[in-house]
């Protein structure tokens, strides 16, 4: 269904690009963007304002965190064993200077979240970049070379989406912990990690460039930029390319938040990031051995932090996708 | 319809082959199979002797049409970890999983159809609102968490249900359900409802937004202007006209419920495929994943050519213009 949205979402897009935005009158960039809809409709909506906030705090925490994170889980030297599973603030035994609690090994919560939403956010946003990248070329190609070279790339595609992203990605990890050895598939597990997401998910990328790329194949810009002689691969990138591009960035917004979670949840089945550089995945992993003796705070915290997180991105994507197609409205 | 039913199958088993082909390599090239099998101790002539002896010597095309004979019968040789045939391993698995993945598509189906129609038809009351709000929030929380909530809520805090296992199963024949006992159901509770959430959030939404469309149709003003009786036009004329697309999902949904109970067990340390499939990954046992991947390719395209077919029961308007077809 999602698929389906997205899909009309990229035609509307391009319908509109196509019927030619009104000459705007010789005003500022800045202060067309100010009274363009997308802004008023983003003032309207008090939801996509607080989940606006949610992810740019994230995005902040997550980038600053070697300079606002009260702890380094990482520095063995100021971590400390006998400070091991003490409960968040509020709780018996707690302690000031840990406000979410420390896991097993005496890590601070609050500084593992900040760190774990780095790893995070920078797999979610590689691989989703890497998977535009390359959805959008393969979309390209495809709508405008057609004829063979579309059938090859479209069944392709199908085969793909036969397969769920996760099945995916824990076949690519199987195979690279083949091909690397256990060893060093743990250095390598962040990009193994960003390869495997992008590979699943540059599809829906390459279907709507298509579709898109397809509709705007047949304009007259085209036919004459193609008169003019100018190389088919020049045409593709400089014509073509900036009118089917609308679209790309309703998905690549969706996607973020599917990559997140795939990141997670691999992270979380032991097939992601590895815990001496712990995701928010692996964060949950390591807390969910500690479950049953009571110390929830570990994977809890983290949990909350990542559906927080996804949740805020997915309602970013969902009034974006509204509001550049406003039929919907 | 039989030209197309045709045109399916072969595109059906065009997949199958590609994904064969994808099995193959892994199984082939992805680490060698000699030295998954033999001791360190072993000779290099008795590796040879073992390489001809499993035909690894031969052309590339002979051994993957071998491949393909030998996967149509589901044998794909023996577990490099378990030391046993892979097709035991997972036919001791495969009851719990599709256990599983049947309850949570039947759970998904009787919470998620009403609720879209409620939603549908009741637009804006207060409940529409909450059930949206909460689908929103199904989508956003990882399937993994989802369990780790209700394991803590249902389980450790207020002890009502199994937090792992399958509780006590029945064997009937080679298959084992826990379906006949008290374990066995209250086992399945938590696992279900964590795999179907998904599911069930996604049908709802579905559902709602074709309830949407089809009240605002000529047919249901038509409808209520006979002066038929509303819930027989909300049932019997706009439901059934919502469920073409429903049944798509749910057939495309059950494959990835297949595929997310890797998840789902986990979590409940299920004994079931996915379970099996993880470990396989993390200890690169090649031939239970290449079988593995194999057995959720064919499901997959077996239910999609059902659905497919299926759409020839539902709609009547493709029957009528088959010959088109």
């Amino acid at each position: 269904m999602t698929e389906n949205t997205v899909k009309d979402a990229a035609t509307e897009v391009t319908a509109d690009a196509a019927a030619g935005v009104p000459p705007a009158a010789p005003r500022g960039r800045i202060a067309r963007a100010l009274d363009s809809d997308i802004l008023h409709s983003f003032l309207r909506s008090k939801i996509t304002i607080l989940s606006a906030i949610v992810t740019l705090v994230f995005f902040a925490g997550a980038a600053l965190a070697p300079w606002v994170a009260p702890h380094n889980p990482f520095d063995l030297a100021t971590i400390s064993i006998l400070d091991a599973r003490l409960p968040p603030l509020g709780m018996e035994d707690s302690d000031p200077r840990f406000l979410l609690g420390t896991d097993d090994q005496g890590r601070d919560v609050f500084s593992g979240i900040l760190y774990g939403a780095r790893i995070s956010l920078a797999v979610g946003f590689l691989s989703v970049f890497f998977a535009a990248i390359v959805g959008v070329l393969l979309g390209l190609i495809a709508g405008y070379v057609g004829g063979k070279v579309d059938a090859v790339i479209m069944r392709i595609a199908e085969v793909q989406l036969t397969f769920p992203a996760i099945l995916i990605a824990l076949l690519v990890d199987g195979v690279a912990r083949a091909v690397f050895g256990n060893l060093d598939r743990e250095r390598f597990a962040f990009w193994i990690l960003v390869f495997s997401i992008a590979l699943s998910f540059w599809v829906q990328f390459a279907r709507t460039v298509r579709g898109s790329t397809l509709v705007e194949r047949n304009k007259e810009y085209v036919q004459a930029a193609r008169l003019i002689g100018i190389p088919r691969f020049l045409i593709m990138i400089r014509h073509v390319l900036p009118n089917v591009i609308g679209p790309v960035l309703v998905i690549a917004t969706i996607n973020l938040g599917l990559a997140i979670i795939t990141e997670a949840t691999l992270s979380f089945l032991g097939v992601g990031i590895p815990p001496t550089q712990p995701s928010l995945g692996t964060l949950v992993r390591i807390g969910n051995d500690f479950l049953f003796s009571g110390e929830w705070w570990i994977a809890m915290f983290p949990g909350f932090a990542l559906a927080v997180l996804v949740l805020a991105v997915n309602l970013l994507g969902d009034w974006l996708r509204d509001a550049l197609n406003p039929k919907l409205r | 319809m039989l030209a197309f039913s045709i045109r399916r199958l072969l595109q059906a088993i065009l997949v199958m082959l590609v994904v064969a082909l994808i099995s193959f390599t892994l199984f082939r090239f992805v680490g060698d199979p000699v030295n998954q099998m033999v001791g360190v101790d072993t000779t290099p002539e008795q590796r040879e002797a073992l390489r001809e002896r499993l035909g690894l010597n031969d052309p590339i095309m002979t051994q993957f049409g071998r491949f393909i004979v030998k996967a149509a019968q589901f044998d794909f040789g023996t577990s490099y970890q378990f030391r046993q045939p892979v097709a035991d391993l997972i036919g001791k698995r495969l009851p719990a999983t599709l256990e599983l993945s049947l309850v949570s598509a039947i759970f998904a189906l009787l919470v998620g159809i009403p609720m879209g129609v409620y939603t549908g038809l009741h637009r804006d009351s207060v409940l529409s609102k909450l059930f949206l709000s909460i689908s929103l929030i199904g989508i956003s929380l990882p399937t993994f968490f989802i369990g780790i909530l209700l394991i803590f809520l249902f389980s450790v805090t207020l002890q009502w249900l199994p937090s792992f296992g399958r509780g006590d199963t029945v064997a009937i024949g080679w298959w084992t359900t826990g379906l006949l006992t008290v374990s066995g159901l209250k086992a399945l509770v938590l696992p279900s409802i964590t795999l179907g959430l998904f599911q069930m959030t996604l049908i709802m939404r579905l559902v709602r937004s074709e309830m949407l469309e089809v009240i605002r149709t000529d047919y249901i003003k038509f409808a209520r202007a006979r002066g038929l009786r509303q819930r027989s036009i909300n049932f019997r004329h706009a439901l059934k006209n919502t469920l073409v697309p429903v049944i798509t999902i749910t057939g495309l949904q059950v494959g990835s419920i297949i595929a997310f109970a890797i998840i789902t067990e986990t979590v409940f340390q299920w004994p079931g495929m996915g379970l099996l499939f993880l470990q396989s990954v993390q200890n690169v046992d090649i031939p239970i994943m290449a079988a593995y991947l194999m057995l959720i390719a064919f499901l997959f395209v077996v239910i999609n050519l059902i659905v497919d077919l299926l759409y020839f029961v539902v709609d009547p308007r493709l029957r009528a213009d088959r010959a088109a077809l």
